[in-house]
């Protein structure tokens, strides 16, 4: 008998042997088995995670490296024997089992680019509802849903869709947003690697919706491997019939592009990924016209993030309510978070907004992998606030986190542990914003520098009390003056430190 | 003779660019593929480029000078870009950086003959930090053992 063993090709599985470990066992099994590569689910601690599929259901070993393939086979891992790197089901692992997985649902479940494997598992439902409505009857939809921005906005994502759609009939277009630059995120990448047809089948439905028939998808370049997988799924949807003209002999024509970003975190922002998109330098451009009136070559352009748009699907598949009825307050549904830096059990927790940070921290993190004491979480990205293990309780939602004096952003959480040196931590924001800065307004550009500057002295010891009233009104001036929220939020993860810890500022330790 | 040099068309480029069918849209693709086959843009690249595309090489520079990703010259033998964002911090990326500069005698960001160091913002593997991209393969975990192993077996090149 041949067994299905599943070996993800998820780049943070590769990043720790995946390959190795798949062949490892291709060659050992003389036959026996047969190897899919499916995406991650997001356990990410114990990547490289071996399934094997068994009566009961998929069998989870993990860890595991090319080293412990001898072992598994003598322990009859094929039949799911006991083995110390055994996880049980990998579907009753409780921090699986704990989540609410709708625009994840099928990552790490089926291979990436079998698009047959998708539709069993629910693919396409979405789409083929959506062909046969009316653009307002989807725009409704969408709208009722609660869906709001992933991107970090956190704008509602069927007023952009009603408006673009509102604009007279033309030359439109939708674009998603797969820059994904903020640190401790990888959710985007997740889903690109893991379920690419359910953007793709995203998109798809947001043109249909708003009447464009050409789409892109901009991707960072630091991603070659979600890369690769979006252009073999966008080959396989046109084969298919289900991306060229008169997609499953309707009306709807849309043709869809991969573009590759060049390593510049402002190409996530809109209007400067806009720029980037017509072969431009990433420059931000001032609102209005929003890109929905006036986007992409002057065409009025829906830009959603990556998670945005693959939880359409589920949406149009199911219903409005199925999916508003997860979330809290006006962060309906649930959000891909993603649990980062010194976290004992890293990885990607689907769950509805209103679970609390503490849960997600340290009930699925597990703490920190150190083993050290947690000194503060970043949420939100690199222009998100610090928050310390006293406010914890915090629900996780656009307004809560934002009265938190922090983020929601794109969903990321990155922990730090006692030996974190905040001074440097801000020094660092600074300086990210110096480099990161696309240069078009004064406050970023070279408040950027000052920043970094005035805390160097701090750092030195330099006439502090005096530097540290400097850095203040800075920062005042970078929030009130700044185009773009690039300069405009620096000062949170900035401004929190200083706030949460006085101390390392007030008295640094100097370094000589 | 080099002025002469520079006005013949780079032919590489003028064959990537009529791929694209010389449209300026598709400017930051048409550099990408020259860099992964060139490892640089060359000024007779960029020259080229701009010629063909009808740009001016303000233009084209202005987009080069931009983007993290473009080189105007020859890189090192083996680039290692390491993650030096906040995920990554949070696990001690810092002394990575500090070992793999003194066994190789190298600078962070400051080029380098056989192996050179560059700072990249996060790689999306921050859960397994620290992160790097050698050759267009993520690691994850890694440490100066692991830098040296991935270096003595270079697998080539890949392209995107
Ligand atoms: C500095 C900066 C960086 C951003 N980076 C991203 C990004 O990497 N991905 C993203 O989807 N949105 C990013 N955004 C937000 C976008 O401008 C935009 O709001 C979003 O793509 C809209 O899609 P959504 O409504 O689905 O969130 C960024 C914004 C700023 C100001
Ligand atoms: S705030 Fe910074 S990134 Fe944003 S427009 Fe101004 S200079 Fe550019
Ligand atoms: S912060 Fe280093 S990989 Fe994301």
């Amino acid at each position: 008998m041949i067994v299905n063993v599943y070996v993800p090709c998820d780049a943070a599985a590769l990043s720790v042997g995946a390959d190795d470990v798949a062949n490892a066992i291709l060659k050992h099994s003389k036959g026996k088995v047969n190897i899919i590569r499916n995406g991650s689910r997001g356990m990410l601690w114990l990547e490289p995670l071996v399934e094997v599929e068994t009566p009961k259901g998929r069998v989870a070993y993990g860890p595991v490296s090319v080293e412990d393939i001898n072992s598994l086979f003598a322990s009859n891992f094929l039949e799911g024997g006991d083995h110390p790197l055994l996880n049980g089901i990998t579907e009753e692992i409780p921090y699986f089992a704990n989540q609410e997985r709708l625009t994840f649902a099928r990552v790490g479940k089926i291979d990436p680019l079998d698009l047959n494997d998708y539709q069993a598992n629910g693919g396409l439902l979405g789409l083929k509802n959506a062909l046969s409505m009316q653009s307002d009857e989807i725009v409704d939809i969408i709208k009722s849903s609660g869906l709001r921005g992933r991107g970090g906005a956190g704008f509602p994502t069927g007023i952009k869709w009603e408006t673009a759609g509102a604009q007279p009939k033309g030359q439109k277009y939708i674009c998603a947003n797969a820059d994904e630059g903020d640190s401790g995120t990888f959710a985007d990448r997740m889903l690109m690697e893991g379920d690419p047809f359910s953007l793709i089948e995203g998109m798809i439905i947001g043109a249909r919706a708003i009447g464009a028939d050409k789409g892109y998808i901009y991707v960072r370049s630091e991603y070659p491997h979600a890369i690769s997988t979006l252009k073999s799924a966008i080959v396989i949807m046109e084969d298919a019939g289900w991306l060229g003209d008169n997609i499953n002999d309707t009306e709807t024509n849309f043709e869809l592009s991969v573009r590759i970003g060049a390593g510049a975190y402002i190409c996530g922002e809109e209007s400067s990924m806009l720029e980037s998109l017509e072969g431009k330098r990433g420059q931000v451009k001032v609102k209005p016209p929003i890109p929905a009136i006036s986007g992409m070559f002057g065409k009025p352009t829906i830009v959603n993030n990556v998670l945005t748009l693959g939880s359409v699907p589920f949406i149009l598949a199911h219903g409005a309510n199925s999916y508003a009825n997860f979330g809290e307050g006006r962060s309906k549904g649930t959000q891909p978070f993603q649990l980062a830096g010194d976290i004992n059990r890293g990885g990607l927790v689907e769950k509805a907004f209103g679970v609390s940070m503490e849960d997600l921290i340290n009930g699925f993190g597990g703490g920190t992998k150190s083993g050290r004491q947690i000194k503060a979480v970043q949420a939100g990205g690199p222009l998100g606030g610090y928050i310390t293990p006293e406010n914890f309780d915090v629900a996780m939602g656009y307004e809560t986190l934002a009265e938190a004096k922090t983020m929601l952003g794109h969903g990321g959480l990155v922990v730090f542990n006692d030996t974190a040196n905040m001074l440097n931590l801000a020094r660092y924001a600074m300086e990210f914003c110096e480099i990161e800065s696309c240069g078009k307004c004064t406050p970023c550009r070279i408040g950027s520098v000052r920043g970094k500057e005035t805390l160097d002295k701090i750092a030195s010891g330099e006439n502090i009390e005096e530097n540290i009233q400097i850095l203040d009104d800075l920062c005042d001036l970078m929030e009130e003056a700044s185009l773009c929220a690039m300069g405009g939020l620096t000062p949170m993860p900035v401004r929190t430190a200083m706030r949460l810890f006085p101390n390392e500022f007030n008295n640094p330790i100097v370094v000589s | 003779m080099t002025t002469l040099l520079n006005t013949i068309d780079h032919v590489f480029a003028k064959k990537v660019c009529s791929e694209h069918q010389n449209k300026p849209d598709e400017l930051l693709e048409i550099l990408h593929e020259i860099q992964v086959q060139e490892g640089f843009l060359s000024d007779r690249v960029l020259r080229t480029v701009s010629k063909s595309l009808n740009l001016s090489r303000a233009e084209v520079h202005g987009v080069v000078s931009f983007y993290h990703d473009f080189k105007k010259e020859k890189q090192a033998e083996n680039v290692i870009k390491i993650c030096r964002a906040e995920a990554c911090q949070a696990v001690d990326v810092d002394k990575l950086i500090a070992d793999v500069e003194s066994y190789y005698d190298i600078k962070m960001d400051n080029g380098g003959g056989k192996v050179s160091l560059e700072t990249i913002f996060c790689l999306g593997n921050c859960a397994l930090g620290p992160a790097v991209l050698y050759k267009n393969d993520l690691y994850g975990r890694v440490t100066l053992k692991a830098v040296q192993k991935m270096i003595a077996s270079t697998k080539g090149v890949k392209e995107q």
